[in-house]
């Protein structure tokens, strides 16, 4: 209240006391300070993200007209996504093999992951450095190199021909859903090892120890301390292995073939060859909405599942 | 004690399983060296002779040199702008108590969750509404997007990993905020800086998605291996060049993951 009537009668002396005040208030608000020096990071990702995302969803309701589009909007994209049998049948493609991607990448890491966790005491280090590193080199590198083992006439069927073990390549191996399951498997292990060996790791071993101790065996310890303890691990895993696959589309191209075409290659051809952008934006955002759907449903099962247990 | 032993016995399945895991991630990805000195144009068994030619033709390719040059820049760029926004990010979550500090790391960890084709196609849109020319600018512009999350990952297990005190002792003795950073934070995170800057080259240098959306008539090193996958008689010299790749990833990761544990939170105490 004194500061407005001073600046009126005082405007030049009271105005420095103003500009220290406000100084005094932002040196003693750390949340400020700390807004201030976070904003440039905040802001370019949050421009970077919400921008891009706004203009998807526009382009969505638009329509493509030869290289133009017709800005008015209608819902005839997602009409079509839901009336066209293909889009639906690719959907429930990607999202099968996503599924069970996740779900094997999980089992199998989840031993590699305990073991590091609880039977490696020197050199732990360089066992999450050698089990994470693949995932650092290149992801186009990995998946060619199944491309190369794979093929009809790759490093296995070559092989065991070369053995005189088969006489006709084994068809399977390529261009198969199967195939994309392998390899999307080993190109996202790392993503599954990280969250489970942090979440095993975290477990406090005097838990284990008193179950010991009140009797139980190590099947009934791993299954009513280790296993429910380790559950959010298992759940961040397989979210993370799923979502991004979901969309993935170079596996698909590169050993999918006809029949392991997903998703994401539609989408990837609407930007390109087909060059129908809005189509291509609906069917994105379609994905992305039954990908976080699923997720969701996913967290509260879980969670019900846990509370369920304990 | 039983109780305790149990647990530091050893497991010889899972130490078995273990390895075979560990052959599981390395193996598929040796037999890209492996065929690349193969002297035969098909990738298939048996091997035939030993041969660097596919090497040579690699090196001798126009093309390939404009393209790691692209790839090196955006590289580089991305590291440097991915590092400074990382650094900024994780001395403001770790250094001050902010509110609402979990939905702001959120925010800034979201690209590692969404699919990349999302991210490239709805920048792709982005940029061409606003009448941007696809460029070495727009793929940076994406990489650095999805660089941030691990930038700041890294910084932050760094900034929470120092004591405070001594920013604050920095302080009293008379250094303003600017030379506290320089004299004092700078040097303690300086190694996280080094692993953050090496990590974002890495994923930019190997980034295949957002730089298929984003890249213009420029390609960086995977767009152009993509291209050259379409022709067979290519195959070997590609092999070549990825295995190249591979080694050079393999060092520079093995580095930054080094440098991290170098300065593990605990050493900074003594001695420096």
């Amino acid at each position: 209240m004194s500061s407005t009537i001073s600046i009126a009668t005082r405007p030049l002396g009271t105005r420095r006391t103003w500009r220290a005040r406000i100084h005094a208030t932002f040196l003693r608000s750390e949340a400020l300070r700390g807004y201030t020096l976070l904003s440039p990071t905040l802001l370019v990702m949050a421009f970077a993200m919400c921008a891009p995302f706004l203009i998807l969803v526009v382009m969505s309701f638009w329509t493509q007209h030869g290289f133009d589009f017709d800005t008015t909007l209608s819902l005839g994209n997602y009409q079509e996504v839901t009336e066209e049998p293909v889009y639906k049948a690719l959907l429930i493609r990607s999202l099968w093999i996503s599924g069970t991607t996740a779900f094997l990448t999980v089992a199998f890491s989840y031993p590699m992951a305990y073991y590091v966790a609880f039977h490696v005491h020197r050199h732990k280090l360089v066992w999450i450095i050698l089990m994470t590193l693949p995932f650092w080199t290149s992801y186009l590198l990995r998946v060619f190199s199944w491309k190369v083992i794979l093929g009809y006439n790759g490093a296995i069927n070559s092989g065991l021909k070369a053995l005189g073990l088969i006489e006709q390549p084994l068809e399977f191996l390529l261009y198969s859903p199967t195939a994309i399951i392998i390899t999307l498997a080993h190109a996202w292990a790392a993503f599954a090892i990280l969250p489970l060996y942090v979440s095993l790791e975290k477990i406090d071993r005097s838990l284990l120890e008193a179950a010991a101790d009140l009797g139980d065996g190590p099947v009934a310890r791993f299954m009513r301390v280790t296993l429910p303890l380790s559950l959010p691990g298992v759940m961040a895993a397989s979210l993370l292995i799923f979502i991004p696959t979901v969309g993935d589309y170079i596996t698909p191209a590169l050993v999918g073939g006809p029949d392991g075409m997903m998703i994401a290659n539609l989408i990837q051809a609407h930007f390109g060859k087909v060059n129908d952008w809005p189509m291509g934006s609906a069917l994105a955002i379609v994905m992305m909405i039954i990908v976080g759907l699923i997720s969701v449903f996913y967290i509260w099962i879980s969670r019900k599942a846990a509370e369920r247990i304990a | 004690m039983k109780s305790v032993a149990y647990i530091e016995r050893q497991n010889p399945p899972l130490r078995v399983y273990a390895f075979l895991f560990l052959a599981f991630l390395y193996v598929p990805v040796l037999f890209l060296p492996l065929f690349s000195i193969n002297d035969s144009i098909y990738v298939s068994f048996p091997l035939k002779a030993f041969t660097t030619k596919w090497y040579v033709q690699m090196l001798d390719s126009e093309p390939m040199h404009a393209a790691l040059l692209n790839s090196l820049r955006v590289g580089i760029a991305t590291a440097v702008f991915a590092t400074i926004l990382g650094v900024f990010g994780a001395k403001a979550v770790t250094r001050y108590r902010i509110p609402g500090r979990k939905p702001v790391v959120f925010t800034i960890m979201l690209p590692l969750v969404i699919p990349g084709i999302i991210l490239g196609v709805a920048l792709l849109i982005l940029v061409s509404r606003l009448g941007i020319q696809l460029s070495l600018y727009t793929v940076t512009l994406g990489h650095v997007l999805i660089s941030v999350p691990f930038s700041m990952a890294t910084l932050m297990a760094r900034f929470e990993g120092f004591d405070k005190s001594m920013e604050e002792a920095a302080a009293d003795l008379g250094d303003n905020a600017w030379w506290t950073f320089w004299r004092v934070t700078f040097p303690i995170v300086f190694p996280g800086i080094l692993a953050s800057l090496l990590l974002c080259f890495t994923i930019s240098f190997d980034e295949f998605i957002m730089a298929f959306f984003l890249s213009g008539t420029d390609p960086t090193l995977p767009i152009y291996m993509w291209g050259q996958l379409r022709f067979p008689q290519k195959l070997p010299s590609v092999l070549a060049l990825g295995s190249v790749i591979l080694v050079v990833s393999f060092i520079v990761v093995f580095l930054s993951q080094w440098l991290r544990g170098r300065g593990a939170p605990e050493k900074i105490h003594e001695g420096r």
